[in-house]
């Protein structure tokens, strides 16, 4: 704005640090207050408007991510591309579906969007094949601006944003192929990247882990900054929770959607004719660290990165970009780069 | 060509799928909350009610602590807003609360002009927030909010009605805060003269159409308890960081010769009941409603009239910035134009004064080319003038030589003229000699 920021109107404004805390006994110095009746209030309040949550799933045909996507959310999120009996289709170019469902758990209501991109990393030549990813992530943060400084806005904005994108690694078991690299180094950049190894029931478990340090390795050469990245890590609780997560990944991942017969109880896995593989059972596979971040730990933050970081960045180009006239390449909204190299 | 196509599955649009087993998303709510404690909240209450009311008690009261102020006097001038910050930790939550008070509100003689600066404080802090989020480069996330949650409105314990000061006031403020009003002092009204003041004060908010702060009650969980509260408003209330002993127990409490009003015993005043709505159940509702309607309206208004308007979704949108930039080149030109026509002005007006000037300036010259030449003229007759007085001098003295001459011829044949130049001498004894000799006497 032109005009300098005015001070509030407060002629005498003292911020005084006085720390009334209960003492260490236990027993409330003065006495009992309610405001930690705070926390309940919120949580109704957010029980109330529910959730929403945007993820990506990228990678080659055949990797297993319609079937991930499901055992994540327990449901039929997404359809499989290949049925039995049928053809499956590879498009030409990489075209983006996207599925919306609402599903509730104890009271908590979510609505979950998956957008797969077929015929990704499937052509001959797959130079550019980022750029439609690209351009749709553009385009939600886009939708999500144009909400926000409308003059009359809505009391919610509809966030359609992509809070966390999972690339699919084959588990080839030797490096980073050039397009993992690619994608996962332009991609970092906007929006949180999540690498897994899929069709991970391939590799030996001493096979896995040479592949991890691999990968990790080779992240680091390329600078490449996945979820959960280290530059935003809050305090230092969370420092310490994400370095473990960052020793791990990218996780090892199998899915399955059907259940069998193991020691007596039912489990969902991947009957094979040397065993089942247990999806749940963190000994066969790292799914459930998986779940567990993108969804029972992790999922709040994946979103509020998404809004405080990737879309702040994103409306600083564009607000940035808005006095420059004139036509800006290919990718997205006016002024986005291709490879996002504006940055 | 465009390689994007994005094809939506309308079959499956927002349809509900069940779950074949626990996922894990009913963590969610936990996952939000624990972020916002470990920012902390911030809650931010604004007191409006006359000097000596009770507003520092209660707050102390409110918040069972002893926040430090110096009560006011009552000479201030006009009325002025003081915010104090303080951080209270209960459990695990981490409050910021700001405390806002009105000092000398209803001191004065002339109130006309005293709702202004309190109207002014609560615009300032959604003007802050408004600019901080129109900024390039912003963080919202770590925003200290500094915009007023709650408008404790303190109403004199008359018994009568409300004062027309207060009606006035609090119409200035409801589109802009939550107003919570209390009668202050509630001990000094009998119980059945309390019935009749809330009625009244009630139905006077009503009929100057004062919207008041309505407890919600469209959440199953508090909308019972909401609504019962409302019955009660304004909540009657007296504060006392005072103890004292009532049974076996120490109670806040203000003693009387005559009993002791005990302020958390619901049959002597209000207290508990606003406590409950304040802190206990509305406090994140306060928080909601002030972000999403009172700053949201504010936020209309301001960008209202500075003149952006939303445009229809078919046409082309245009960014905030680029308009505010647009509107910015446009007022500059509008600077520029004034500024030229200003010089424009200037420069005529000089040249106006310079020709005044140059016209004097000539009527000067000439005035002096007259005058000289009149001067000249002057002096040519004066030497002409002269000449001719020279001229006759030269005459006179010739004249002169002449007639000594003869004089003195005359002398020589004149001796027995003696005698009679005696006589004459006696004749005209007063006679210079030299006239004598010239008048030969």
């Amino acid at each position: 704005m032109e005009r300098s920021m005015e001070p509030p109107a407060v002629p005498e404004e003292e911020m005084m640090p006085l720390s009334v805390a209960p003492s260490p006994a236990g027993c409330q110095l003065f006495g009992y207050v309610g405001i930690e009746a705070v926390l309940d209030q919120m949580k109704i309040k957010t029980m109330k408007t529910g959730f929403e949550f945007n993820i990506m799933v990228v990678g080659q045909s055949g990797l297993g991510k319609s079937t991930m996507v499901n055992t994540l959310f327990k449901s039929k999120v997404s359809r499989k591309a290949s049925q039995p009996g049928q053809e499956e289709h590879i498009p030409k170019t990489v075209q983006l579906q996207s599925v919306t469902h609402v599903i509730e758990e104890k009271g908590v209501k979510m609505k979950l969007t998956v957008t797969d991109t077929p015929g990704f990393g499937d052509q001959i030549n797959n130079e550019n094949c980022w750029d439609p990813i690209i351009k749709y992530i553009n385009e939600q943060y886009e939708r999500y601006l144009r909400e926000e400084i409308l003059i009359t806005r809505k009391r919610k904005i509809p966030d359609t944003r992509v809070h966390g994108c999972v690339y699919f690694i084959p588990p080839t078991g030797h490096w980073l192929r050039p397009l993992d690299l690619e994608f996962m180094r332009r991609l970092s950049k906007i929006v949180n990247v999540v690498p897994v190894i899929a069709k991970a029931d391939t590799l030996t478990l001493d096979e896995r882990a040479e592949f991890k340090q691999r990968i990790q390795e080779d992240l680091k050469t390329h600078a490449i900054s996945v979820y959960p990245q280290e530059d935003f890590d809050q305090d230092p609780d969370d420092r310490v929770l994400n370095d473990l997560i960052r020793e791990k990944i990218p996780f090892a991942v199998v899915g399955a959607d059907q259940e069998h017969q193991v020691n007596g109880k039912r489990v969902l896995g991947r009957k094979t004719k040397w065993g089942i593989i247990e999806v749940e059972n963190p000994a066969h596979c790292e799914f459930p660290l998986l779940r567990d971040l993108l969804i029972r730990s992790h999922l709040q933050d994946l979103k509020d990165i998404t809004h405080n970081v990737h879309y702040e960045s994103y409306r600083v180009r564009r607000l940035n970009e808005s006095n420059r006239p004139g036509p800006s390449p290919h990718n997205g909204p006016p002024g986005k780069g291709g490879d996002g190299s504006d940055l | 060509s465009p390689c994007f196509g994005l094809r939506k599955d309308t079959s499956d649009d927002l349809r509900n799928l069940s779950l074949s087993g626990h996922v894990g998303f009913d963590s969610l709510p936990d996952q939000l909350v624990n972020k916002s404690t470990s920012q902390g909240f911030c809650f931010n209450i604004l007191c409006v009610g006359e000097t000596g009311i009770g507003k520092s008690t209660l707050m102390d009261t409110l918040f069972n602590t002893k926040f430090e102020s110096e009560p006011a006097t009552h000479n201030e001038p006009g009325v002025r807003l003081k915010a104090r910050s303080y951080e209270l930790q209960e459990s695990n939550v981490r409050l910021k609360l700001t405390i806002v008070d009105t000092v000398g509100f209803g001191d004065q003689i002339n109130k006309d002009d005293s709702y202004k600066p309190i109207v002014e404080y609560i615009d300032a802090q959604f003007e802050a927030y408004l600019q901080e989020e129109l900024k390039i480069k912003r963080s919202l996330f770590n925003y200290h909010d500094t915009r007023i949650h709650a408008c404790l409105y303190f109403i004199a314990p008359t018994g009568h009605s409300l004062k027309s000061l207060d009606l006035v006031t609090m119409k200035k403020l409801d589109s802009k805060v939550n107003i919570i009003p209390i009668i202050a002092k509630a001990d000094t009204i009998a119980k059945n003269e309390l019935h009749k003041f809330k009625s009244k004060i009630m139905s006077e908010l009503v009929s100057n159409g004062v919207q008041i702060y309505q407890f919600p009650t469209d959440e199953e969980t508090v909308a019972e308890i909401n609504a019962t509260m409302s019955v009660h408003l304004p909540f009657a209330v007296v504060g006392s960081t005072e103890e004292v002993k009532i049974g076996n127990k120490m109670a806040k409490a203000r003693q009387y010769p005559w009993g002791v009003v005990q302020v958390e015993n619901e049959n002597h005043c209000d207290f508990v009941k606003l406590r409950e709505m304040l802190i206990r159940v509305n406090m994140e509702d306060l928080r909601e409603q002030t972000h999403t309607r009172h700053y949201e309206l504010y936020r209309r208004c301001k960008l209202e009239e500075m003149g952006f308007k939303d445009t229809d979704p078919d046409s082309k949108p245009f960014s905030l910035q680029e308009t505010y930039e647009a509107k910015r080149n446009e007022f500059l030109g509008e600077l520029q134009k004034k500024e030229d026509e200003m010089r424009q002005m200037f420069v005529m007006r000089v040249k106006e004064k310079e020709a005044e000037l140059k016209e004097a300036e000539k009527d000067l010259h000439e005035k002096f080319d007259h005058l000289k030449r009149t001067h000249q003229e002057e002096k040519k007759k004066v030497e002409d003038k002269k000449k001719e007085l020279e001229e006759e001098l030269n005459n006179f003295q010739k004249k002169k030589a002449a007639a000594q001459l003869l004089q003195s011829q005359a002398q020589q044949a004149g001796s027995q003229q003696t005698k009679k130049d005696k006589d004459k001498k006696k004749v005209f004894p007063f006679l210079p000699k030299k006239w004598r000799a010239m008048l030969s006497l």
